[in-house]
């Protein structure tokens, strides 16, 4: 029983009370000491608002001013030329430690500059599916270790995929790359740069986006329900968000004049797209899910997505184990060789000093170098 | 013809342009058939009659074009479509018994429609351009225009200029072939400032301060399609119905067909019957 518990509690006195009502707060007063993780990866063509979205959505500038590839070197016609053909898939995660209320959040943020950009985009995923699987691969590597205690954990718990709002719902590199990564990662899907559509454009848009992703199995992140006892605001809330799926946002960091205060948006000769305008787009939606699930999206993606990776390379596991073991006879052998040299350099050595210092072999104790 | 990516609104422009029904819609499109496999040539034929002049209008739809994953060689069918109809031209010409007007079905402009994405061109794109820049006369156009903000577009515009530049893409109207000085200033101008245009396109219609105006509606406001602070799709209509349709059409003829022509003869030392006569009588052509 912790007397030093604010009164709002029940009176101490009642019987029957324990007092493990506290745990909660326990809990939660431990997490904010140690402070959350979350690796949240985004994906899509160049040019669709990725990075100007996340800058948006956590109010930081994650990507300082941002160069345009090949705007700086415009007046090279080599370099210029090397980076359109060149240009492969890369992987750019950056690390922020935000801070709200108290709350420290470090936020990684992966991104996949390049994606969809070549002619032949066949293997544009490849290199971020290794990305995934590697991280896996460390925690997995991480938790079966010695030192368990601390384990950084660097899967990625949510990957934003920007669909372009030009075309007529998802193009055959969407799906493909979807297949690829849906039993790995949470997909939220995103349709970016949404002030192109007008409201009946978007709302035919997202359902056929629902359609094609139904028909081709898609698994996409589905937000959990509400339980049953959360109270009727929350329902609504999720009822809404899930009504929204895919969100259709639109991105900026720009303070605008719109009716006398100011907002982030767009400015354009016919009016001003407001961000946080939920009658404008969806950011509000997409950034109210990304919060309250956090919890869930890293749960989903520790007890679905890891456990198929671990159950998966555990068995395939087998067959790779007898490799080692062929590594292990080979590394013995070699490691035996070294030794015999390493000794008979130290016989050198001593018999050297013996003959200098005649008698008194100080490194005698080099001999109990012997495994 | 109009070439680009689908869902860049190509279909919705030609209406705009021709103030009618010209192409299928492709939200009819959709419903029925899925990305093609391959890219499609599809042409349809009109005839629009305004002030007492008629014109006869294809308009050559490329639904396919960039959508795969794998877009190698993609321009190739449509590269294979513009030589087609300049070799049915060619053969019509050295027919000993050639009719009086030779039915004109090579391709004298071709819409190319650029992403929007505010960043730069891409690969494909410059593909594309640079090997169809030869063959026909490419009018690049930035689609969706409502995208991009004022700063955004010019920003874009410049970027897209210099980058065709430095890859030695020659769109219309090409330097090469401005005949006099006055041409030349003109054109200057359209090149360096305007072009590409920045266009958006709408077939329907809006009251805006007491007119009905083509636009498109959003919550925050209703996007004129005619009106020069809006977009640039009054210049594209200007440019190429008002002022430079004659020229268009003299270029596909003087410059492009020749060079086909040349490559033809030269290669396969003619077709019968053999009289290679390099006095084509123009006055032929519509």
């Amino acid at each position: 029983m912790s007397k030093q518990q604010p009164t709002q509690f029940i009176n101490p006195e009642t019987p029957g009370y324990v007092g493990f009502a506290n745990l909660p707060n326990q809990v939660h007063r431990k997490s904010v000491k140690k402070g959350f993780e979350f690796t949240l990866m985004v994906v899509g063509e160049s040019g669709l608002g990725k990075s100007t979205l996340i800058n948006s959505l956590f109010l930081t500038d994650l990507y300082p001013e941002r160069v345009i590839p090949g705007a700086a070197a415009l007046n090279t016609r080599k370099t210029l030329l090397w980076e359109k053909i060149e240009r492969t898939v890369q992987i750019e995660a950056s690390t922020v430690e935000i801070e709200e209320r108290g709350v420290k959040l470090r936020l990684t943020v992966v991104d996949t500059p390049g994606y969809g950009d070549a002619i032949n985009c066949r293997d544009c995923f490849k290199t971020i599916i290794s990305y995934i699987d590697e991280q896996f691969e460390r925690y997995l590597h991480d938790e079966s270790g010695l030192n368990r205690r601390h384990i950084i954990d660097n899967r990625v718990h949510c990957c934003f995929y920007f669909i372009s709002p030009f075309g007529h719902g998802l193009k055959p590199l969407d799906v493909a790359f979807m297949k690829a990564i849906h039993n790995k990662v949470n997909i939220v899907p995103v349709i970016a740069k949404a002030d192109t559509l007008t409201l009946k454009e978007r709302e035919r848009l997202k359902k056929r986006i629902l359609d094609e992703i139904e028909e081709h199995n898609i698994k996409i992140y589905h937000l959990p329900d509400a339980e049953s006892d959360e109270d009727e605001d929350f329902k609504e809330q999720t009822r809404l968000l899930k009504a929204s799926i895919p969100f259709s946002v639109v991105g900026s960091n720009q303070l605008i004049e719109a009716k006398g205060k100011k907002v982030r948006g767009r400015l354009y000769p016919w009016g001003v797209v407001e961000v946080e305008n939920p009658e404008h787009n969806d950011f509000l939606k997409l950034r109210t899910m990304l919060i309250t699930h956090m919890q869930d999206l890293q749960e989903v993606t520790q007890d679905l997505h890891y456990e198929n990776f671990r159950s998966e390379r555990l068995k395939r596991g087998g067959r790779k184990v007898e490799n080692e073991d062929m590594n292990k006879d080979q590394i013995l052998l070699e490691k035996e060789a070294e030794l015999r040299r390493m000794q008979e350099m130290i016989a050198r050595m001593q018999a050297q000093m013996q003959m200098q210092m005649q008698g008194g072999d100080g490194d005698g104790g080099a001999l109990g170098h012997h495994v | 013809m109009s070439k680009g990516q689908s869902g860049l609104g190509k279909s919705t422009l030609v209406n705009t342009l021709f103030k009618s029904q010209v192409s299928r819609k492709a939200s009819s499109w959709n419903r029925e058939e899925k990305i093609p496999k391959t890219v499609e040539i599809k042409a349809i034929g009109h005839v629009i009659e305004e002030g007492g002049v008629k014109m006869k209008l294809t308009v050559i739809d490329t639904p396919g074009f960039g959508d795969q994953i794998n877009n190698e060689n993609c321009w190739e069918p449509i590269e294979k479509y513009i030589n087609e109809q300049y070799e049915k031209f060619l053969k019509e010409e050295v027919n000993i018994a050639r009719k009086k007007r030779i039915p004109d079905t090579r391709v004298h402009c071709c819409l190319y429609f650029i992403s929007p994405t505010g960043h730069s061109l891409r690969p494909l794109d410059l593909e594309f351009m640079k090997h169809l820049s030869k063959v026909v006369n490419i009018i690049p156009v930035i689609a969706k225009a409502d995208t991009m903000t004022l700063e955004e577009k010019s920003e874009f515009k410049q970027r897209v200029r210099k980058e065709l530049e430095v890859n030695g893409i020659e769109f219309y109207p090409q330097k090469e072939f401005d005949e006099d000085l006055e041409d030349k200033t003109e054109n200057d101008k359209i090149r360096q400032e305007s072009m590409p245009f920045a266009v958006v396109g709408s077939d329907k219609e809006y009251q805006v301060n007491g007119k009905r105006v083509l636009g498109r509606k959003t919550p925050w406001g209703i996007i004129e399609v005619e009106n020069l602070n809006h977009c640039e799709f009054a210049l594209l209509r200007d440019f190429v119905i008002r002022t430079h349709l004659q020229d268009l059409k003299e270029v596909t003829h003087n410059i492009h067909y020749e060079t086909y022509r040349a490559k033809r003869l030269n290669d396969n030392g003619g077709l019968p019957p053999v009289s290679v006569d390099t006095e084509e009588s123009h006055d032929s052509n519509p």
